[in-house]
């Protein structure tokens, strides 16, 4: 099981690209569908835990699954299985990486790469946005610290924990009804 | 052995904080490895960010072992890899052994309701900073421009932008 549990992670952790969220579907396919190890409903939870928890999605999923089946050994190993696969691959581009980037043409395609980076980081912010279900008002929190980040170099670190203790805060102090939970 | 352990902690730190995967983990990255250690500048973070979008696997993941690497070599890329994991490891089996219930409690409810539009707005101010150091000419503006368009009204999946961009930039450049 321990190694079934490593496997199955790593051959996910293997075949997508694009990070986390490109793995859900993989990951729902192999454990809901294929293996039967988990239900549907649990999941979901397990994914909302996931999404809600500190750490790279797909770690936080594995994690989560490979404690349900074998307990810390299962939660280790699938874990393990979920980084090697990129670990490896990272690995052996890094240690050719400084030769490959004095050929004149790698250089002009990153050139033309890396303003496309920037707006691919410009798009994650629309998609995170749509998808995080925020109400309009607190947009203004969004706001605020995008500017304390960019003018003011604030920690991020900061910023996450004083959000989330605002958010606490103006729930306590009725600025949400009861069964308005999100 | 002193940066071995600083990988350790910096990518620990990393993963402790970033809420929401993915692209979420982009501010940190810049205020630890780029700021405050210089271990990167941020155009060659775009680069590994690129590698990341058509390398499988966790871009967290990604770019510690890359870090890692050229920071302390192969020990340094296993140091930064288990210190974005570590985190993730340790909270999720606590949350799943002892404290499943406390994504039903109101009070944790209403810190994400402050937590999320925070975290746009970190992105958001990631895309900032990158966007100033990326583009930087007019040719630059223009790639930047097609690969918004494309994402938002194509929904062009990203490592076709990546590749149509990198051929865009060995003809104009």
């Amino acid at each position: 099981m321990l190694f079934d549990l490593f496997m199955v992670f790593a051959k996910i952790g293997a075949f997508t690209l694009g990070g986390g969220y490109a793995m859900v579907p993989l990951i729902q396919s192999e454990v809901v569908d294929r293996k039967s190890w988990i239900e549907k409903e649990e999941f979901i939870d397990i994914l909302a835990v996931s999404q809600s928890t500190p750490g790279a999605l797909a770690l936080n999923m594995a994690t989560f699954i490979g404690y349900k089946k074998k307990g810390i050994l299962g939660a280790a190993s699938a874990i393990l299985g979920a980084i090697m696969p990129s670990f490896l691959i990272i690995l052996i581009v890094a240690m050719f990486f400084t030769k490959f980037m004095n050929v004149k043409a790698v250089q002009e395609a990153f050139m033309g790469i890396r303003p496309a980076v920037a707006a691919l980081i410009a798009f994650s912010v629309y998609k995170i946005a749509m998808t995080s279900k925020i109400k309009p008002m607190w947009y203004i929190i969004a706001v605020i610290s995008a500017v304390l980040v960019i003018f003011f170099d604030v920690d991020p670190i900061l910023i996450i924990i004083v959000s989330g203790l605002s958010g606490a805060v103006i729930g306590k102090l009725g600025g949400t009804k009861d069964g308005d939970n999100n | 052995m002193e940066i071995i352990i600083k990988l350790f902690l910096t990518f620990a730190k990393i993963g402790a904080f970033s809420i929401g995967g993915g692209y979420a983990m982009l501010p940190f990255i810049q205020r630890e490895v780029i700021g405050r250690y210089g271990w990167l500048t941020t155009g060659e973070f775009s680069d590994i960010l690129a590698i990341s979008q058509m390398t499988p696997g966790p871009i967290a993941v990604n770019s510690a072992t890359f870090v890692g690497y050229t920071e302390g070599g192969i020990l340094g890329s296993a140091a930064a890899t288990l210190g974005v994991a570590l985190p993730s490891f340790i909270m999720i089996l606590l949350i799943a052994a002892f404290f499943i219930k406390i994504y039903e409690k109101k009070t944790t409810k209403n810190v994400f309701r402050g937590i999320r539009p925070a975290v746009v707005g970190l992105i958001a101010a990631a895309a900032y900073s990158v966007t100033v150091e990326s583009v930087i000419d007019i040719k630059g503006a223009i790639i930047f421009g097609l690969s918004l368009l494309s994402l938002f009204h194509k929904k062009v999946d990203p490592i076709y932008v990546i590749i149509a961009s990198a051929l865009v930039g060995i003809i104009v450049y």
